[in-house]
């Protein structure tokens, strides 16, 4: 078994080299070739850009992007018959700057439809198979991204999270995810579900194959008024692999929870592996925890009503056949664009918004979102990071919970505080239920970016669970 | 007969589109009548992805309104979603402002009827405008042209403290000056700049409840907004009288037949599902913003006129007409210098010429102010020439008229060209007031036996006589001279 190469190996390689650079994407388009028919990872693949050995962070390096990001000229569908047809005129700036920073674009990620999903199945280009077990879901709504990057095809890969999109597809597919601070990452051309908790970020094999990728991508951007004004630190010379001294909280409420035995297993033990390195362990009280489900399906359904009220068939996007008059137009090119899974949530977002019941949901949401975040402030007040698992359970089958939508929505009852809370939090693979992969969700402070990658990498110098490739894939 | 004791209770919301350079929140320009869609920028017509942000400039404007009109200017407004699905508004919703918009409690006070009376203003926000729809462009199909989604708006909502239709004008003109003062707005009513719509409602007899209301909309002219009030005033009277009750609704103006007809009514209304947009932040100003704005504040129109008054000595009511745009008050204060160095009794004849026959003019011809074929420094010329009796008035609206047809560049020119300098000699006067006095006997007799007014008439006499030319005044008094 091969270990895969560094990003920073491959990056250097390109620039003392760079026909190297071209050989690495032919033969990473060659992969995802073969792979297509297993996994579905891919929604377009681009063979546009054969190199971009620039001399950059990224020199030359193949990612591939959540079919979620507009890349100008290309199709961009966000998963969905509704934008099954749009060619995006331009690119959004993550896209951008990937590729100012010499990234490569193979292609558009598979992906929930409208990101909204934890099993990849809502995408209306077929679901993604799960590379640690064809028959299981890779998690979502990024799974594309995640199971390309696990499956080898690609080096890194970008993704989005809104409540778990990034984390909850990086843990059940075994590779690093990190969702950074809101406002981190430019939103721009990023295809809106719900703007106050949609965050770009990328997914690799490691945190120290995470750094540069995030660093290429954050920054402020004129273009989106929600994106900080503030430096972005080099992340890989953060990677200092000490974590000797710091405060891990362990928030009860996570623990209390119920967690599938072997994750619970493998988190103890990733935890006692921590402790080694020096970090000291406390427990956390976040007594709010359990209010995340419910705000977050009030507050991500109530925007994505809003935001997806766009689509609707006049000037882009599907359109019905034939429409009798303009409520025909509306109704059928909606009813027949979108989803059952994206129709559910633009159903109970126009209702926690309609006059009689915003205050009971919506006001209510936005008091108890504060709650959850106040929990946050108060944690990091005594502790530097957090960590819990990042999902209840390893992958499940596929089929298995599409048709039950408060057990889907239940995968990601670890990943939304962080979310509504607006602070970074990425999980690294820590071990195995059987043969499928456990992550571990670390949590930080707002814009502490660098803290949560250093102690993911301190963790992946003890661990080779990062390393590991699934059977088929090496 | 209506009854005369019932009271009609009137509010105006007037849209007032920002003369920004570029829109609310997109870089797209906001001029007008580019081909369809040439404006319209990603984030105009709602492309996946894209982001609002917004134009600083427009913040500024509605400060200055906010000042204009003794309001406060709220530290944090935040910009809402307001839902509803219509081809020509590409979001799916309009960013506007509900609950905190960025100006609230203000005032105008507004002459009309011989009483000025100060109108409230509960609130103005922010808002982008929606497309067009071109329902007569293509056979079978609307088109949708979204040049104008994006234009920066504020909605300025007055109390309901309007009583007639005339005030309701006069307000809404008040505003329009205001708005053109600050240079916020170019007060474009045929192109849409300035949009009123009208509450309003009746009742009858000493209450404080109001009547159901209907709403008219988008109402282009101010003769346009007194007929549309007058009519549905009258119209609501007449439902009530007859039994009936008012719908709340809304409805259109129709100027062809000078009526209002229903448009949707209250149960038809939308749930717009307001709430903050998560794209935009509050929009944070701070009292040294507030500041910065107040000082850069021109003159407004209400101390503009109160100075006209004072310092020209001019009436009221020409104050006020000199006062309606910046550039008719420029004018004025040009021509008012050129006239010589006395404002307060070279100001009432300047305004009377602006007032009167220049007025006229522009009236006839369909000009504007800066249009006007006779300059200020021009008009200011003429003025000169009457008051130091080089001409009489009478021969200066000859020199007016040559002026207006351009047969010269200065009042002076036109004079020298024409010999129409006022005969000051004595004795040439004398001579036609010997004259007439000989031609009049009867006149002198009834003007020595004490109708002293008849000299009016010699007076009259020797000006024909001598073609205008001679000094009336100096006729005058030759006059009473030789017969008192």
């Amino acid at each position: 078994m091969s270990q895969p190469e560094t990003i920073a190996d491959i990056v250097s390689g390109h620039i003392a080299s760079p026909d190297t650079a071209k050989e690495r994407i032919q033969a990473c388009h060659a992969k995802i070739e073969r792979s297509q028919s297993q996994l579905n990872a891919l929604i377009s693949q681009d063979h546009s850009a054969s190199n971009n050995a620039n001399g950059g962070s990224l020199s030359g390096l193949p990612i591939l992007h959540k079919d979620l990001f507009c890349t100008d000229g290309q199709a961009t569908t966000a998963g969905s018959r509704m934008l099954a047809n749009f060619v995006a005129p331009y690119d959004a700036t993550v896209v951008s700057r990937l590729a100012k920073a010499g990234a490569v674009s193979l292609g558009k990620a598979n992906m929930d439809e409208f990101a909204m999903g934890s099993s990849n199945e809502t995408s209306y280009f077929g679901a993604v198979a799960n590379p640690w077990d064809t028959s299981c879901v890779p998690g979502g709504s990024s799974g594309g991204s995640a199971a390309a990057v696990a499956a080898g095809l690609v080096p890194a890969a970008t993704g989005t999270d809104t409540g778990g999109s990034i984390r909850q597809p990086a843990a059940l597919c075994g590779v690093t995810g990190i969702k950074p601070t809101y406002g981190r990452v430019s939103r721009f051309g990023m295809i809106a579900f719900a703007s106050s908790l949609d965050q770009a970020g990328c997914f690799a094999r490691s945190a120290a194959d995470c750094a540069p990728v995030l660093g290429a991508m954050a920054g402020f951007d004129p273009n989106d008024s929600t994106v900080a004004d503030q430096p972005v630190p080099n992340y890989p010379a953060a990677l200092t692999g000490d974590i000797n001294g710091l405060t891990i909280g362990l928030p009860r409420q996570y623990f209390d929870a119920e967690v599938e035995a072997e994750t619970a297993r493998a988190i103890q033990t990733a935890i006692r592996e921590f402790e080694a390195l020096g970090a000291q362990v406390v427990d956390v009280d976040m007594p709010h925890t359990d209010l995340a489900l419910s705000t977050y399906y009030i507050i991500a359904p109530a925007e994505a009503s809003s935001n997806l009220a766009r689509y609707d068939g006049v000037r882009y996007g599907h359109r019905c056949e034939n429409p009798t008059d303009l409520t025909d137009l509306y109704e059928r090119s909606r009813a027949e664009g979108f989803g059952r899974e994206v129709q559910r949530r633009i159903l109970t977002g126009a209702y926690v918004l309609s006059a009689g019941y915003y205050d009971a949901y919506y006001r209510k949401a936005q008091r108890t979102r504060r709650l959850i975040a106040n929990d946050f402030q108060q944690a990091f007040e005594s502790v530097d990071l957090l960590a819990t698992p990042a999902t209840p359970g390893p992958a499940f089958k596929l089929g298995s919970q599409i048709d039950n939508p408060t057990t889907m929505y239940a995968n990601d009852v670890f990943t939304l505080p962080a979310s509504l809370a607006g602070v970074p939090a990425m999980s690294v693979p820590a071990g195995f239920a059987g043969h499928l992969p456990v992550g571990l969700q670390l949590i930080g402070p707002w814009f502490e970016e660098s803290r949560l990658l250093n102690a993911g990498h301190a963790f992946q110098q003890a661990t080779d669970w990062h390393t590991r490739q699934p059977p088929g894939f090496e | 007969m209506p009854d005369a004791s019932w009271q009609p209770v009137i509010g105006l919301e007037i849209h007032i589109q920002l003369a920004t350079a570029s829109k609310i929140f997109s870089s797209a320009p906001t001029a007008y009548g580019a081909a369809p869609n040439s404006q319209a920028s990603a984030v105009d017509i709602a492309l996946p992805g894209v982001l609002p942000v917004i134009n600083a400039d427009v913040i500024r404007m509605a400060v200055r309104f906010g000042l204009a009109i003794d309001a406060e200017i709220t530290p944090n407004s935040v910009f809402e979603r307001k839902h509803y699905f219509y081809p020509d508004l590409p979001k799916g919703y309009q960013i506007s402002q509900l609950a905190l918009p960025i100006v609230t409690g203000g005032h105008l006070d507004v002459a009309a009827e011989d009483q000025t009376q100060r109108i409230g203003i509960t609130r103005a926000h922010l808002e982008e405008d929606a497309g067009k729809s071109l329902h007569d462009a293509f056979d079978n199909a609307t088109g949708i042209d979204l040049n104008r989604a994006g234009t920066p708006l504020i909605e300025c909502v007055s109390q309901p403290d309007i009583r007639s239709a005339a005030q309701a004008a006069a307000y809404a003109k008040r505003l329009h000056t205001l708005v053109r003062y600050l240079g916020i707005c170019d007060g474009n009513m045929a192109e849409g700049s300035f949009r009123i719509d009208a509450n309003v409602s009746v009742r009858r007899g000493a209450t404080d409840e109001f009547g159901t209301r209907t709403e008219t909309k988008n109402v282009n002219s101010f003769r346009f907004l007194e007929q549309a009030i007058n009519y549905e005033i009258e119209r609501q009277i007449d439902v009530l009288e007859s039994g009936g009750t008012i719908t709340q609704e809304t409805r259109l103006f129709d100027p062809d037949r000078g009526e209002t007809r229903a448009m949707r009514s209250k149960e038809e209304a939308h749930d717009y599902r307001y709430f903050p947009d998560p794209d935009l932040l509050p929009v944070a100003i701070t009292a040294d913003d507030i500041e910065y704005e107040r000082c850069r504040l021109p003159e407004l129109p209400a101390a503009k006129a109160k100075r006209f008054e004072r310092d020209y000595a001019l009436a009221t009511a020409d104050a006020n007409a000199l006062t309606v745009n910046p550039e008719t008050a420029d004018y004025f204060e040009t021509a008012t210098a050129a006239a010589g160095d006395d404002p307060a009794a070279l100001g009432r004849p300047t305004a009377n010429w602006i007032n009167g026959e220049l007025a006229s003019v522009l009236n006839r011809e369909g000009l504007t102010i800066a249009e006007a074929p006779i300059r200020a420094g021009q008009l200011g010329g003429l003025v000169h020439r009457v008051a130091d009796d080089t001409i009489s008035g009478k021969i200066a609206k000859q020199v007016f008229d040559a002026l207006v047809a351009g047969e010269g560049e200065t009042a002076d020119a036109i004079i020298e060209a024409r010999g129409l300098k006022q005969i000051t000699d004595t004795n040439e006067i004398a001579g036609y007031v010997d004259q007439v006095l000989a031609e009049n006997p009867e006149q002198v007799e009834q003007y020595r036996a004490g109708k002293t007014k008849v000299v009016g008439y010699l007076v009259g006499q020797v000006m024909k006589a001598s073609a205008g030319q001679a000094n009336p005044k100096e006729v005058n008094q030759l006059i009473v001279d030789k017969i008192g």
